[in-house]
């Protein structure tokens, strides 16, 4: 117990000495700044205060300290208005390229047209990782533009009672959904981060103008197993779906690691980051659905067929073609029936 | 008809958190919800104050502002409440009142914090007024009684004052006057001052639409 004596009394001694000089100090500086009014009129009753105003308080809630917090101002110009126009312009302007794009290109064919031969492409897992996070995806979009756009748009429609209602389901979708979210995007990053490296090639691919702007007929530009348009969706959806996970679950847990201008920011990045999203998987559904023919397939049963692949990605079907052990070139077939591979060796 | 607010002067106010305990006690506000704080500035140093805060019951509210279910409404009395069965627990509200007012009675529910309670000006909410669901949900209603909030009827020196803001203001004057100083009305400008707009309910375009 000697330590006690020789460390913890001196302390306190020198806290209760300190304590007192500040009380004597205190009273010294008892005389206010200003000059005293002479008439009610002088007296000035507003006092503008834009800074941050921080005490203490006795309870224990540390975040109460705060008296006046002057950043509040900015966040709610953020969400009411900011928020709202940056979405809509993002996401609206991009379902309109689109729009725009399909009206006069159409969709992109495979040129050769499709051969009938079946390359595989993504695996059960692989298949399942992107779906996992593609679904939870949208059900996260939904529910979160619910939430941004509801007032100005659904309750003049359905009324207070009934949006809250809704509010309430799509709030807890958005938390329970965020789950196969995660466990989707990082299978996909375990999966394929090696083919999403960027290299030499993805410079040409860009100057060629992609598989989808630039392209006169034969001119494909050749691309591995990811082209560079890929590569971005990649990481995109990679960058950006941790970002959305960690602003995420930081909301869902708030104040548990940072503050209230914390908290705002959180909130920007993960408003901002999913207005950009959005606009971004627009862009992926289109090319992967209505825009190109023959991509489809590639997620959804888990195989191309034979000229997709020598059109899109020429470097991953030289590949292919040799662990496969395809001999024949492959054929140009209007509407062949479909010759799954590896089934019958050419 | 008067314009309901708070002044809390800091040249009087003690620290004892009265207005905090009479404030519990009358509304039995839950353990962790603190309708009500005492804040002191410059703890132990030249210049200490301290300011008895709660909802100040601004005139262009932020949390009805950013409310993304639209809960909240202010009387005629200017008084800033709001329905705990619209309010889904988002917590927006406290991110943009300069206050710290709404309270949570969850840390976090994955997501939904519980209905968010705060200071109503002992005005309870949208229920019809003196029943007990309305106690139950919001406190009591002194205001529908004739009297008014608690915490500045029973504070000691006077500090916190509650009631229509230019008597209010008369009196922190004269206050003033008298000793020769005064550091000005903690929050005011921050929660009247910007824009005197009209009242506004669930509904109703809100300020932010309206100008
Ligand atoms: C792991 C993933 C995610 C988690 C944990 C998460 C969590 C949250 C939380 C807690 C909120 C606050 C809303 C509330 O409590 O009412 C929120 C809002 C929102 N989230 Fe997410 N989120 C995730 C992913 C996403 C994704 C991928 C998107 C979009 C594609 C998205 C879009 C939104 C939007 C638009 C809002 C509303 C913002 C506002 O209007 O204030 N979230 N999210």
């Amino acid at each position: 117990m000697t330590w006690l004596k020789k460390v913890l009394l001196p302390a306190l001694l020198g806290l209760v000495l300190h304590a007192g000089a500040h009380g004597a100090q205190a009273q010294l500086y008892q005389v206010p700044g200003q000059a005293p009014a002479a008439s009610k009129d002088e007296v000035q009753i507003y006092m503008d205060r834009e800074s941050e105003l921080r005490g203490i308080v006795s309870i224990p809630d540390r975040k109460l300290s705060v008296l006046v917090q002057p950043e509040g101002r900015e966040w709610r110009e953020w969400r009411t208005s900011t928020l709202r126009i940056v979405a809509a312009v993002l996401i609206l302007g991009m379902i309109a390229a689109v729009l725009i794009f399909y009206l006069f290109k159409g969709t992109i064919r495979i040129e050769a047209g499709r051969s009938g031969r079946m390359i595989p492409r993504f695996n059960g897992l692989e298949r399942f990782a992107h779906w996992s996070t593609a679904t939870s995806f949208l059900v996260l979009a939904i529910s979160g533009l619910v939430v941004t756009f509801g007032r100005p748009l659904l309750i003049p429609l359905m009324g207070h009672d009934a949006f809250t209602a809704t509010a309430i389901v799509t709030t807890w979708l958005h938390n329970f959904f965020s789950v196969p979210f995660v466990v989707g995007l990082l299978l996909m990053i375990v999966l394929w981060i090696r083919d999403n490296i960027p290299e030499k090639s993805d410079i040409a691919w860009i100057k060629a103008g992609g598989g989808f702007l630039g392209k006169g007929p034969g001119g494909h530009p050749e691309a591995g197993r990811f082209n560079a348009g890929q590569k971005g969706v990649f990481w995109m959806v990679v960058l950006g779906g941790l970002a959305m996970a960690i602003t995420g679950y930081l909301m869902m847990l708030p104040f548990y690691v940072t503050d209230i201008s914390g908290q705002q920011i959180v909130h920007v990045i993960h408003g901002l980051g999913a207005a950009v999203m959005i606009a971004g998987i627009v862009a992926h559904i289109y090319i992967g659905t209505l825009g190109m023919e023959g991509a489809f397939d590639a997620m959804g049963r888990g195989e191309v067929d034979e000229n997709w692949a020598v059109e899109h990605h020429s470097g991953w079907y030289q590949t292919m073609r040799k662990r496969l052990g395809l001999r024949t070139p492959p054929r140009r077939h209007e509407i062949g029936e479909i010759d799954h591979h590896p089934a019958g060796a050419d | 008809m008067a314009r309901m607010k708070f002044l809390c002067d800091a040249e009087r106010c003690i620290e004892c958190n009265a207005c905090v305990t009479a404030c519990k006690n009358e509304h039995e506000v839950p353990w962790g919800i603190n309708r009500r704080r005492v804040v002191t500035l410059n703890d132990g140093r030249p210049g200490e104050r301290s300011i008895s805060m709660a909802c100040m019951h601004c005139t262009d509210a932020p949390c009805a502002a950013v409310c993304p279910v639209d809960c909240f409404y202010q009387t005629a009395d200017g008084v800033v409440l709001h329905s705990k069965d619209l309010c889904i627990g988002c917590g927006y509200c406290f991110y943009a009142c300069p206050f710290g007012a709404p309270q949570y009675p969850q840390a976090t529910n994955f997501g939904s914090r519980g209905k968010m309670d705060k200071c109503t000006f002992c005005a309870a909410g949208p229920e019809q007024d003196n029943t007990p669901e309305e106690y139950q949900k919001y406190g009591s209603n002194r205001l529908a009684e004739g009297k008014l909030p608690l915490c500045a009827e029973m504070c000691s020196t006077r500090a916190l004052m509650a009631g229509d803001g230019d008597e209010l203001a008369d009196i922190y004057k004269e206050r003033v006057v008298r000793r020769g100083y005064g550091s000005g009305a903690w929050g005011w400008s921050t929660a009247y001052r910007d824009r005197q707009g009209d009242s506004f309910r669930p509904g109703s375009p809100s300020i932010e639409q309206q100008t």
